[in-house]
């Protein structure tokens, strides 16, 4: 009795098998399906709105023609990941999807995403966006293949009432690193449970390192990671070494947090949500995105943070100039380049990337507008008091090297200051050791002594 | 009885080709292809992504300068040793062993405690072993309560910590295997050495012991094979970090994998994983093979 029924069980199973392998995936009434990829998260759901708004806009208009949200949950890195996952096959590759600026170039070297010049010709919007923030979406052939959202820069963020209470007169500019040094002291003597200044470092923080800390120093001692004109990566500066020397200075006297911190993934959750709204912290370094994590609906709403936060560029080393450094990344939207739809998709792209739509993606996620119209709205101006200052800073911005290597080189920087806040080495051997890494992951012919 | 193997053997195999089937689309498929791709250059983007190319042993001969890679082999094997085959599985025999003498209510309470945490997903007993080790965790207010020293787990002894966590999530496995061998101890044996003036330690030595000798080497080859891929408990603890203190090589594998978008050599430190689980196992399978009279 036994064996017959196992025999039976097994051949519905393999007949199970079979037949799912023939089903079609889709129901082939002649409807169309574009698929959206997207990221979400907890304290970041800009996106989400502003998709379910252009797929309702975008269905009305094209009837039979459905579109499919398929939000990912994750962080930046794991949203990444996944998406280029998805993108390695034609059978899982969206048709529309939520692109980070510094992995444009070298998706478009693999072979990820549809080149858009001739869709943008006949799309009048195009000539409202602004022209820097065209070039993050332009591959090394030339052509544009993606459309950006908006951007970031970075800041120094403060808090007023902790500066005030140590004695700095506010609005505070530093004009040099010994400025941030000499300011962090006087706050750390006056209230040694505060802490003065906040710089992420080592590869807890991940890409957040690098971009809202270290290269902020780096690019203020006049040196820089990849010398664009020879396309080589930079070894041997001397910039590098003050820089991994001025965060052991803040670290080694316990103006920022401990190392143990640092090193802390969810750092930042703390910076944002507990020590600046109860006065722990004298200021930080992040972008200009942070006002969204404090208004009405972010993720650590804070009233009247307006009144207590303010806003400073960070200076270079020495105040030469231009005497501010920032750093921008920012997201763009792209369409895989194996979609069956393409002018389909490109239509939901402009649709979702309308003026209207724009303008409350920008406001809702606190972006730096890279639409002429959108910046010029009032609704913009108002959103949140610190727009102004930080959209400034896009005159004295750096983007990213986004060659196939970056990712690498990053977390050979993220070593390196990490190496320095915990005592491993000293910013003579860290530097050395970045520069060995580096060496190692481009080869020695790819790099230049500067 | 011969002519029958003919058309009637190839039908018995009927029953199990299903099974087959399923292990080498999804079991060997997906292994073969690691395999594959460990000796290419194959990227997640950028050019190599595109069209990878066949570069031999050069992944491998990567490993071998590579700096992490030995520190990451130690700590797996460190890992492996300390909280599976010492750690959950001595601390499964020993409640296993307890357990019996111990009064009913005792044991169903304290075998529900242990089995408790096996139960979690992996994610949840991950943060929950987060929530206890770090800095102003559970541990350290305890700690504190009893005027100890509160050291910062995750920082400065993040591979205590993730073995202390593994042993604390897989325990159950091993108490639950020998709790099952000791049931089918017979009794008349053990007592018979009582009579012959066997103590407690000489009897769980020479006549427990090599009595459930098969189900020691089985619990050790199941936990030592699911310790070798354990991912999430770690890269929620502490990520690998600080400095690499707690990279194991499924972390590594990962990180050069998809943080770095090396496939290619991300799927070499997965082979090497895969050996190390192959050589372990052998060695557990000979164990058997021994055990059985």
């Amino acid at each position: 009795m036994r064996r017959p029924a196992l025999k039976t069980m097994s051949l519905i199973a393999s007949a199970l098998i079979v037949l799912t392998a023939c089903t079609p995936a889709a129901p082939e009434d002649g409807s169309k399906t574009l698929k959206v990829v997207y990221q979400k998260t907890d304290s970041f759901t800009a996106l989400e709105t502003m998709f379910q708004a252009a797929k309702q806009e975008f269905e009305a208009a094209n009837p039979g023609v459905a579109v499919e949200l398929q939000p990912i949950q994750g962080n930046d890195d794991d949203y990444g990941t996944k998406l280029a996952l998805a993108l390695r096959s034609p059978s899982t590759a969206p048709d529309v999807f939520y692109e980070d600026t510094f992995k444009v170039r070298s998706d478009v070297d693999a072979g990820y995403l549809l080149k858009l010049d001739s869709h943008l010709e006949g799309w009048e919007d195009w000539s409202k966006f602004d022209d820097g923030a065209k070039a993050a979406g332009r591959a090394d052939d030339g052509g544009t293949y993606a459309v950006p959202l908006g951007t970031d820069t970075r800041a120094i963020w403060y808090n007023r009432k902790v500066l005030e209470a140590a004695g700095i007169s506010v609005p505070w500019q530093p004009r040099s690193w010994q400025d941030i040094l000499d300011t962090a002291r006087k706050i750390k003597a006056n209230d040694p449970s505060v802490v003065p200044f906040n710089m992420y470092a080592g590869k807890g923080t991940g890409e957040g390192t690098v971009m809202q800390g270290f290269y902020e120093l780096l690019y203020g001692t006049g040196s820089t990671l990849y010398d664009e004109e020879t396309k080589k990566w930079v070894v041997g500066s001397a910039g590098f070494k003050d820089s991994l020397a001025f965060l052991k200075t803040l670290y080694d006297e316990g103006l920022a947090v401990t190392p143990a911190q640092a090193l802390d993934a969810n750092v930042w959750k703390k910076v944002f949500g507990e020590w600046f709204p109860k006065g722990k912290l004298g200021a930080t370094v992040e972008g200009s995105y942070a006002p969204s994590f404090w208004q009405d609906g972010g993720s650590y709403e804070w009233p009247g943070y307006e009144q207590e936060m303010g806003v400073a560029p960070f200076p270079t080393q020495d105040g030469r100039a231009p005497g501010a450094v920032s750093m921008s990344g920012g997201w763009t939207l792209a369409i895989g380049a194996g979609t069956k739809e393409p002018d389909l998709a490109f239509s939901f792209l402009s649709t979702a990337m309308n003026r209207e739509n724009s303008l409350a993606f920008t406001l809702d996620s606190s972006q730096i507008a890279v639409r002429s119209d959108v910046a010029d709205d009032s609704g913009y101006q108002a959103g949140n008091p610190f727009v102004k200052d930080v959209s400034e800073l896009v005159s004295v911005t750096r983007y990213r090297p986004a060659t196939s290597d970056y990712p690498r080189i990053s977390a050979a920087v993220q070593e390196a200051t990490e190496a320095v806040i915990t005592g491993a080495r000293e910013p003579e051997q860290a530097a050395a050791d970045y520069d060995a890494a580096v060496t190692d992951i481009v080869g020695g012919d790819n790099t230049v002594r500067k | 009885m011969p002519a029958q193997t003919g058309g009637r053997g190839l039908l018995r195999y009927l029953p199990v080709l299903p099974s087959v089937l399923l292990l080498v689309v999804f079991l060997a498929g997906p292994v073969l292809w690691a395999f594959h791709a460990s000796f290419t250059n194959a990227g997640l983007t950028g050019r190599n992504a595109r069209s990878p190319q066949w570069i031999g042993l050069e992944n491998y001969q990567r490993l071998l300068v590579d700096q992490v890679f030995p520190l990451s082999l130690g700590l797996t094997v460190l890992f492996v040793l300390g909280s599976a085959v010492v750690g959950q599985n001595l601390l499964g025999l020993a409640l296993a062993v307890l357990m019996r003498r111990a009064r009913r209510t005792v044991s169903a309470v304290v075998g529900t405690a242990v089995v408790a945490a096996w139960v979690l997903p992996e994610i949840v007993a991950a943060f929950a072993a987060y929530a206890y080790f770090s800095r102003d965790g559970t541990l350290n207010q305890l700690l504190g309560g009893l005027g100890l020293d509160q050291p910062d787990w995750l920082y400065s002894w993040p591979m205590a910590a993730v073995v202390l966590a593994n042993i604390w999530r897989g325990t159950a496995f091993s108490m639950l295997v020998y709790r099952a061998a000791l049931n089918d101890v017979p009794t008349e044996v053990s007592e018979a050495a009582q009579m012959d003036g066997a103590g407690g330690w000489q009897r769980l030595a020479f006549i427990t012991l090599p009595m459930i000798r098969g189900s020691i080497a089985t619990n050790l080859m199941l936990i030592t094979l699911q310790t070798l891929a354990v991912f999430t408990l770690i890269w929620v603890m502490t990520a690998g970090g600080p400095a690499n203190a707690s990279t194991t090589l499924p972390i590594l594998a990962y990180q050069e994998a998809f943080k770095f978008g090396d496939i290619g050599y991300g799927t070499a430190v997965a082979t090497v994983l895969i050996l190390i689980g192959g050589v372990f196992g052998a060695v557990y399978i000979r164990l058997l093979r021994e055990a059985k009279p």
